[in-house]
């Protein structure tokens, strides 16, 4: 199948543009100056360089062969995200969307971040550029993630902290579409993952289709044929789309998005948008989201402050809907387990968001036969999360200790 | 001809601009706000706003996400916002108009939403993050339910756009003053006038101007072009200002008389 919004930015009923009126003329501007400058020759060859030449790419398709013995299932393939610049998938992102904004004048970028993966990311692609950079990052984030706040600042942007609402992604994403209303002149939203208004999902899939179009053409180098399956994290979803993109075609490809379970999906503590949620308003979006019987959106919770997202891209909404796409998902201490599991096997530690598709590789590779093979998208690297990793396990240590 | 549609005529005929204060459902808790509508009719408001918090208030200021915080802090929902406004209408024949966002307002359905609204005595609905192009059946639902669908314009309409929702908005056109998010400001935004004097002069359709009004002074001056004024922040803060109910309700009240009294013909 394709999968491509329509005129009005939807894909089936998810998508749209459901924003303040002030935004109005602002995405009309985004939705003329994308296509035509991305088609342009000279931007096309401009973010091939810098991909190529800065962010690392093509980042490598891995056999992970000892987890691939030890789950006695398919061949497990890491696609090694984590190797590029920046540490994660999203520098793809942010090379096209700030080359974007110079294209379209704009000097002034804005961007909001969870782990602080895409505001590390925003900010280098601006310090880059030469642009000037707002972050916009949830109070509790702040505090979880304390280094990413200062490698940001290193590279030159200013980091806000956003104490309104439950003080994490969703919030940090409300100030700076806030920022964005009040300075939709100047500035551009570099939004970081297939969310928000339309054409935001197309545009962020579009940049982080890289992903899918060197797997795809590695695996049927390592292997001769297509992969059996494809699993990535799902918060946002920009990996995961990423990933599975240039795969929607080839029908006999299997792709799992796997959410964050958090403390567990009767817990009401997750981020499990898609396998738990219903459809909603959001961010400028259509899409399924998690919300009370009185349409308040639920705080999010997950162990990896990237997956902390009530939402998800209508894209994935899509999927869903259609059975394109499986979603599953995996509770935190799968993912912790996972992080762990991966570390000792391959040495190879995984940001905790990429644990959660290790968490469901390890439920699934062992029901596969020895002849199928799995891409499972490592979207980026675990050391940003080592403190709190740390901090996790000697508390847990200390407590069984004292029973 | 409609609540909205009467009221403005009539204050047309008189040459006056309509007091449209705003409030936050539920802030701090729903006798509050009870108290807070009908003190307001008296107090001389030609139409009354009635804000429906949400927990992720994307085009609202520090001032109306902290009461919106508040309002869900103390219970506030649709559905208690729509008794209160049912039990009201016993004594308040002002006209009453909600503000709110999507997902609070579609969460049950479109046509649900616009039959507890009229059954409820709502006049108009504005919902702010749901363009004309979003909210056709929505638009009809209301239409169905004899409920005016509100619509914004703002700076960075362009003048296409601006003859767009000029035609297809009911009751009145509500115009941001400002790009920016809700939150009185000492100065009034400048270059308003033209757009709203096109919107109101091309198209006959009443104009209201809201977003960063927070003086008396301002008022008068937005009373010079437009058919009424929308005073938010600098209201819900002098009512979140205040020790107790009654303190508030009658700093609310003060405040409201020293805006129609600017706003009064000369």
């Amino acid at each position: 199948m394709k999968s491509e919004a329509d005129a009005r930015g939807r894909f089936g009923e998810y998508g749209g543009r459901f924003v303040p009126e002030t935004l109005i003329a602002a995405l009309d501007e985004l939705c003329e100056a994308y296509p035509r400058i991305s088609r342009q020759p000279d931007f096309r060859s401009e973010l091939d360089g810098l991909l190529t030449h800065y962010a690392g790419r093509p980042t490598p398709l891995t056999l992970a062969s000892r987890v691939t013995e030890d789950l006695g299932g398919g061949r497990v393939y890491l696609k090694r995200e984590d190797l590029a610049h920046t540490g994660a998938h999203k520098i793809n992102n942010v090379l096209g969307q700030c080359l974007l904004a110079r294209h379209m004048g704009k000097p002034r970028v804005i961007a909001e971040t969870g782990a602080g993966q895409h505001g590390v990311a925003a900010a280098t692609a601006c310090a880059l550029f030469g642009q000037e950079c707002v972050v916009y990052m949830g109070a509790e984030d702040v505090d979880r993630q304390a280094l990413n706040v200062f490698r940001m600042e290193l590279l030159g942007a200013e980091v806000r902290p956003v104490h309104s609402g439950s003080k994490t992604l969703k919030d940090a994403t409300n100030e700076a579409l806030r920022d964005w209303v009040t300075n939709v002149r100047d500035t551009y939203y570099c939004i970081g993952s297939v969310v928000g208004p339309h054409p935001y999902p197309t545009l962020v899939r579009d940049f982080q289709r890289v992903i899918g179009v060197e797997a795809r053409r590695q695996i049927l180098e390592a292997e001769g044929r297509l992969p059996d399956v494809l699993i990535a994290c799902v918060g946002g979803g920009s990996n995961a789309i990423g990933l599975f993109h240039p795969f929607l075609e080839d029908e006999q490809v299997r792709m799992i998005g796997v959410e964050a379970a958090g403390e567990g999906l009767e817990s009401g503590r997750h981020g499990a948008a898609v396998s738990a949620g219903e459809p909603g308003v959001l961010h400028g979006m259509r899409t399924r989201l998690l919300f009370d019987d009185d349409g308040q959106i639920f705080p999010a919770h997950s162990i990896s402050a990237g997956l902390d997202y009530p939402g998800v891209g209508p894209e994935h909404s899509y999927l869903a809907d259609v059975g394109r796409a499986e979603y599953a998902s995996a509770s935190d201490e799968e993912a912790l387990a996972a992080f762990q599991y991966l570390s000792h096997m391959e040495g190879i530690i995984p940001a905790l968001e990429s644990a959660h598709a290790v968490a469901h590789l390890r439920k699934l590779a062992p029901q596969l036969g020895r002849d199928a093979s799995i891409v499972v998208n490592l979207s980026g690297r675990g050391d940003k999360d080592a403190p709190q990793v740390r901090d996790l396990l000697k508390a847990r240590a200390g407590e069984s200790a004292a029973h | 001809m409609s609540r909205l549609d009467a009221c403005f005529a009539g204050l047309r005929e008189r040459g006056e601009c309509a007091l449209i204060p705003f409030v936050t459902a539920g802030d701090p808790d729903m006798q509050t706000t009870a108290q807070l509508v009908p003190a307001l009719a008296e107090a001389g408001a030609d139409v009354i706003e009635i804000g429906v918090p949400f927990s992720d208030p994307m085009a609202e200021g520090p001032t109306i996400q902290r009461s919106s915080e508040r309002a869900l802090a103390g219970g506030a929902t649709l559905r208690r916002v729509f008794e209160m406004i049912a039990d009201l209408r016993a004594h308040v024949a002002t006209p009453i108009v909600l503000m709110g966002y999507a997902n609070v307002f579609l969460c049950n359905g479109e046509a649900s939403f616009a039959e507890a609204a009229a059954a409820a005595g709502v006049d108009g609905v504005i919902c702010v993050d749901l363009p004309p192009e979003e909210g056709e059946s929505y638009r009809a639902a209301l239409a169905a339910a004899g409920v005016d669908s509100i619509l914004l314009a703002s700076p960075t309409t362009s003048s296409e756009r601006l003859a767009m929702l000029a035609e297809q908005t009911r009751g009145f056109l509500y115009y941001v003053s400002l790009t920016g998010v809700t939150g009185a400001r000492s100065e009034l935004a400048a270059g308003i006038e033209a757009p709203v004097r096109r919107a109101r002069e091309d198209h006959g359709v009443p104009v209201c101007v809201g977003f960063g009004v927070s003086k008396p002074e301002h008022a008068a001056r937005i009373a010079a072009f437009a058919d009424g004024v929308v005073v938010g922040s600098a209201l819900v803060e002098r009512v979140a200002a205040a020790p107790s109910r009654d303190t508030a309700v009658d700093a609310a009240v003060r405040f409201v008389a020293e805006l129609k009294e600017a706003l009064r013909p000369r």
